[in-house]
């Protein structure tokens, strides 16, 4: 099912009509090749003037877009051979993130990213995407293989946040992504993350030390959820548009704020109206990077990436 | 029964949600002294000096309330030894942030009326005879959150006691990240484990303090890594807030739940420690580990 959000709306009739000629009519009938003509036309003037100025709160919105392609999808496309690995062997396998080992560019590396799922039904199953501390665990444990096994570790990141719940706060959510980070600084392999969609918080974090951070041009990175920001300082969650304005959370922002290293063009509108494109995109600057990298000696890894976190901030220091 | 029932629903009490917002404006508040205080925990009302006499602890049920930078250090140091840190590293509102009002107006107003630049405090202290760095987060400047400053503080402090190699002690109390700085909050999260994971790795001594309230960013980065934790007793730790727990829930969240004995318990934290006995227990620990 193909999701719209209120200001794609306008191209739903055009789209859909498309489809149907496509779908049950001879498209080499002039009368109806002709009609393509138009409608292609015209969806894309359309796109053009919906999609060309994007606010920030609009990019949120494409952020989470239900037809945005997910960890799995970037693994099943990019990766050769590749396997998933279930569980923290401390507690339980929690759905919301994935990860495991696969050929990418013909080179063995690892893949762990948060699971949001398609579906209603996967959604729930994958607690749309917010980790418990044993989908942090599991991440460990496969981040600790990578190292000993000498394999870069590729992260996607895409989260509303880390679950905040009873049961998450009991088995230590805050020492879980403490010490997730924590590991990432020890690691003597590149490690390259990518923002596909929303980097919530903390929960984002965890799995986000990394030598190199891209963002797709449509994801988002923040400290708190928009809807959240809004709640606390104004008390008002519908406020969340301009709450998203001050934030600062879209790729270009945090390109200019020096928190990320590229930002990975999409297809106009968004990952969700070409996944191809995206993958390519996305391929070309895995591989870019991941050879820039590569050449870097283990323990000078390690040290850039420490040196790279802090330098982050900014202070005034009077004299 | 009746008479049990009563004494339940005053220990419920104490799970009432932190507010960020309204306890800043309540240790604003309490600059101006009044003559008496209601303790968050067991709700009793207290004469203000008993408890000042008594390290701000109540004296009905030892509830440690949050005290001030100075009592702190006072508390925990041998007098005349603690010398201030990097105090010239000052905030700036770099995204132009305004919620009610603008960030630069906010940190202005908590500068005059705080006299500090930011949230934390470092710098090197004597416990006994032992040399310690320590950091010390100060609730009452925008809930001891985690901006560009803090991180840079105790980034530095963290080198320091690596290069050096001297135990650094944190003093916790925080509300989490500083929604103001955007991203760049988050990023000190980051920025603050990779310096511990450096002191760490060279073996040198990382405690950390946990104190009423410790939540968000803070303690999954900062509080959560410490070699050994202590925490003070009835302390609230945890990440995300019970206010935003019960709103995803939707029920009523466990008795004494995120209070440091529900953690002690849970195996998240080495120990709680009365604020009386906390600067003997420090030195037992560093002298024991040092020698």
């Amino acid at each position: 099912m193909k999701h719209y959000l209120d200001f794609e709306m306008k191209l739903k009739p055009l789209e859909t009509r498309l489809e149907e000629i496509k779908r049950f009519y001879d498209v080499n009938d002039p009368h109806y090749a002709k009609e393509i003509k138009s409608l292609e036309k015209k969806i894309a003037k359309l796109e053009k003037e919906i999609y060309s100025d994007l606010s920030p709160w609009q990019k949120t919105q494409i952020s989470r877009h239900l037809n945005r392609p997910r960890t799995l999808d970037y693994v099943d496309h990019l990766f050769k051979d590749y396997f998933e690995l279930h569980g923290d062997r401390k507690y339980k396998d929690d759905p919301a993130i994935v990860g495991g080992f696969g050929k990418f560019n013909n080179l063995t590396v690892a893949f762990i990213g948060h699971q949001k799922g398609r579906d209603i039904k996967e959604m729930a199953q994958r607690n749309f995407g917010m980790a418990h501390p044993e989908g942090y665990r599991k991440a460990m444990r496969i981040m600790d293989l990578a190292s000993r096994w000498k394999k870069p570790i590729i992260t996607f990141i895409d989260t509303p946040g880390a679950y905040p719940g009873v049961g998450a706060e009991e088995r230590g959510q805050a020492e879980a992504i403490a010490s997730s980070m924590y590991l990432m600084f020890s690691l003597c392999v590149p490690i390259v993350s990518v923002v596909i969609g929303e980097g919530g918080s903390g929960g984002a974090l965890a799995i986000g030390i990394a030598d190199r951070i891209l963002m797709l041009e449509n994801s988002i990175y923040s400290v708190i959820s928009p809807e959240g920001c809004a709640a606390i300082l104004w008390r008002d969650g519908t406020r969340a548009k301009q709450a998203a304005e001050y934030l600062k959370l879209t790729a270009s922002d945090l390109y200019q704020l020096k928190v990320v290293d590229e930002v990975i063009k999409e297809p106009l509108g968004g990952a969700h109206r070409n996944w191809k494109e995206t993958f390519t995109n996305t391929e070309k600057a895995l591989v870019r990077h991941l050879e820039e990298i590569l050449s870097v000696p283990p323990e000078e890894l390690k040290e850039k990436r420490y040196e790279k976190f802090k330098r982050m901030g900014f202070f005034l220091e009077e004299k | 029964m009746g008479f049990f029932r009563k004494k339940e629903e005053k220990e419920v009490k104490v799970h009432k949600e932190i507010d960020i917002k309204r306890e800043i404006k309540k240790a604003e508040a309490e600059k101006e002294e009044t003559l008496w205080l209601k303790c968050t925990s067991c709700m009793e009302l207290l004469y203000r000096k008993e408890v000042e006499r008594n390290f701000s602890i109540c004296p009905k049920c030892s509830y440690h309330f949050p005290i001030s930078v100075e009592k702190r250090i006072e508390f925990t140091f041998e007098p005349e030894t603690f010398k201030e840190f990097y105090s010239e590293l000052a905030p700036y509102d770099f995204l132009k942030f305004k919620d009610t009002k603008p960030y630069s107006a906010r940190l202005q107003e908590l500068k005059e009326k705080t006299g500090r630049n930011d949230a934390v405090v470092c710098g090197s202290g004597r416990i006994g005879e032992i040399e310690v760095l320590s950091a010390i987060f100060d609730f009452s400047f925008m809930g001891g959150s985690l901006g560009s400053v803090v991180g840079e503080k105790i980034t530095r402090l963290l080198e320091e006691g690596k290069r050096r190699k001297i135990p650094v002690i944190v003093f916790c109390s925080s509300g989490g990240a500083r929604m103001q700085e955007g991203i760049m909050s988050l990023m000190q999260m980051a920025k603050v484990t990779g310096a511990i994971n450096r002191l760490k790795e060279d073996g040198v001594p990382y405690i950390t303090v946990l104190t009423d309230p410790t939540l968000g960013g803070v303690t999954a980065s900062i509080a959560m890594l410490g070699d050994i934790i202590i925490a003070e007793p009835k302390a609230m730790i945890g990440f995300a807030g019970p206010r935003v727990i019960r709103e995803t829930i939707k029920e009523e969240l466990p008795p004494f739940f995120q209070r440091a004995e529900y953690l002690l318990e849970h195996g998240m934290i080495d120990m709680i420690v009365d604020r009386r006995e906390m600067k003997q227990t420090l030195h037992k620990m560093l002298s024991t580990i040092l020698s």
